[in-house]
């Protein structure tokens, strides 16, 4: 390309890239570090590592959070993908309305999704615990299979649906033989990313969780408060795993390229 | 079941002649879950905004404007000031620093997915582990101070954490990556020859990005404004951990007001001052994002 960007911009860039990316390498690298309170390297060590397994609160917060990213990411994903199906392949009356009922969630700041779903569940009477976390997650990550889901359909040939009710087949035949292989890699980014928002939720969970059902952001969140210590790094440094390789895994289901009828 | 069409033809058939039928009933599931526990709560929210403080939290019935009038007294337009002055630095650093990124993943040839994808990686990364990798670096006794005092430029520590200057650098910190995005896919769907076009034509470099590049970035740089400043304005978690009880925003003063205050429908008008802003922001969005279709058009 003969528009190299200037020298300046490229000295930008490369700040931007290392303000992004050093402050978590250096968590990493000071979660096998053995001293407690200094940001002196002292000698490699897992101990931080194995003080958590000891934790029972990183435990039980471990053990709900993968509980409510599941289930939250279940519904999420099939709600989510019913609706992307009908923005894409359907032509129906209300579609401005329904449009706007999926942007409201992309635009409404966490914490106003958080009071007003506590005061929902305080006027009805309802208990915070794992299921009120659970629907909370719900009712955010909706709009972002969607939006997903969607961008998957819209570059999906749907002559191929077409050419198999014409050879026969009816619309749920070729929906789960035609629509489905080929909509798969976007379904799964999309409840991919549901669960790495359910997972790493911290604002809405803290409104809506009660005594007992604390997730584990809600716990990293205390024992950030509390004081600083290795374990919190380590704990991070699991996170992160998690969390990139959710994201390699589906970086590649997007790649693999839907089916063209050409 | 001989003779007559099956159960499932029948149902097919029907929806088969209805096609709206068809679509609301894919969307009846997602839809009415987030009517009811999306929209329904702002709605209930609006209202308790109007209502009487309950004694332990919670509204006792009533019309009443006093929590408006009470957002609108100095001590807390200051602290609505200085969240709105926030979110728009922060828009405006991350515009800064996001665009020279964007533009140059865009042109970045065999690295452009490596590149982006060191992007993205921090966009799906938790905001809290983020938040927290800026407090172990920023903190009294943390690296940036420990490598300053070896390196002989300050005698001790300075303080970096608990300033607004920490608030800022973790709402940029987190929220960069929303402003490269939409950035670079505007971007990548220039039309290059529009660029030799100017070239040939004899435009120099600054007035070909003045001229054609930027103005066919605006839909881009303005969606990536748009999801910079929402959660900048409704932020409380940097606010709370990198700035201390120094700093409060309008985040913290509503998650004040529902817990440790517990006056629920004062609350509730300070969310829905901070809805109507969201609301201009979209509105905004959706002028200039429209007003670039009809152009195209």
């Amino acid at each position: 390309m003969s528009h190299r960007p200037p020298a300046w911009v490229l000295a930008i860039v490369a700040a931007v890239y290392v303000f992004l990316h050093a402050p978590l390498l250096v968590l990493v690298v000071f979660s096998f570090n053995e001293s407690k309170y200094s940001v002196e390297w002292t000698g490699f060590t897992l101990h931080w590592y194995q003080r958590l397994l000891e934790r029972h609160d990183i435990v039980d917060g471990l053990v709900r959070s993968v509980a409510v990213g599941l289930s939250s990411t279940a519904l999420s994903t099939v709600f989510g993908t019913l609706m992307a199906l009908a923005l894409a392949r359907h032509r129906f009356r209300g579609r401005s309305f329904v449009e706007a009922l999926l942007y409201v969630p992309i635009v409404t700041p966490e914490i106003v999704v958080g009071i007003s779903l506590l005061i929902l569940y305080v006027l009805l009477g309802w208990p915070l615990g794992l299921t009120s976390i659970t629907i909370a997650h719900v009712a955010f990550n909706i709009s972002f299979v969607t939006v997903v889901v969607h961008a998957r359909l819209q570059g999906m040939d749907g002559s191929l649906e077409e050419a198999a009710m014409i050879l026969g087949a009816d619309e749920i035949t070729a929906f789960w033989r035609v629509t489905v292989p080929q909509l798969w890699p976007g379904i799964l980014s999309g409840a991919m990313l549901a669960f790495t928002m359910s997972f790493d939720d911290y604002v809405i969970t803290s409104f809506v969780s009660g005594t007992g059902s604390q997730t584990l952001p809600i716990v990293v969140y205390t024992m950030v408060r509390k004081n600083i210590e290795p374990s919190i790094n380590a704990i991070s440094t699991i996170v992160l795993v998690v969390t990139t390789v959710m994201l390699i895994v589906s970086d590649r289901l997007s790649r693999d390229k839907p089916l063209s009828a050409d | 079941m001989s003779g007559g069409p099956s159960v499932r033809q029948r149902v097919l058939g029907w929806f088969h002649e209805r096609p709206t039928a068809t679509a609301w009933a894919l969307l009846a599931p997602g839809g009415l879950f987030l009517l009811v526990f999306f929209v329904a709560p702002l709605v209930i929210m609006f209202g308790y905004s109007f209502m009487e403080r309950g004694l332990y939290g919670g509204v006792e019935a009533g019309f009443t404007l006093e929590h408006y009038a009470a957002f609108f007294q100095p001590l807390y337009l200051t602290i609505l000031l200085r969240t709105v002055v926030m979110a728009v630095s922060t828009t405006l650093i991350c515009l800064a620093l996001g665009y020279p990124v964007a533009y140059t993943i865009a042109r970045a040839g065999r690295f452009k997915n490596a590149l982006l994808f060191l992007v993205i990686l921090p966009f799906w990364t938790s905001f809290l582990v983020r938040t927290f990798a800026m407090i172990f670096l920023m903190r009294d006794s943390g690296l940036i101070n420990s490598l300053l005092v070896k390196a002989g430029l300050v005698e001790e520590g300075i303080t970096m954490l608990y300033t607004p200057f920490a608030v800022m650098a973790g709402l940029v910190y987190g929220f960069l990556p929303f402003m490269i995005l939409p950035i670079y896919s505007s971007l990548e769907k220039l039309d290059l020859t529009l660029l030799e076009a100017a070239e040939i034509l004899g435009a120099p470099p600054r007035a070909r990005f003045f001229r054609v590049v930027l103005p066919l970035s605006m839909p881009g740089v303005v969606a990536g404004s748009l999801l910079v400043f929402i959660p900048a304005l409704g932020s409380f978690l940097s606010s709370d951990l990198l700035g201390g009880a120094k700093q409060i925003l309008v985040g913290n003063l509503i998650q004040n007001q529902f817990t440790s205050a517990r006056n629920w429908p004062f609350g509730s008008a300070a969310s829905f001052v901070m809805m109507v802003l969201v609301v201009i922001a979209v509105g905004i969005y959706l002028r200039v994002r429209d007003a670039d279709e009809a152009r195209e058009a």
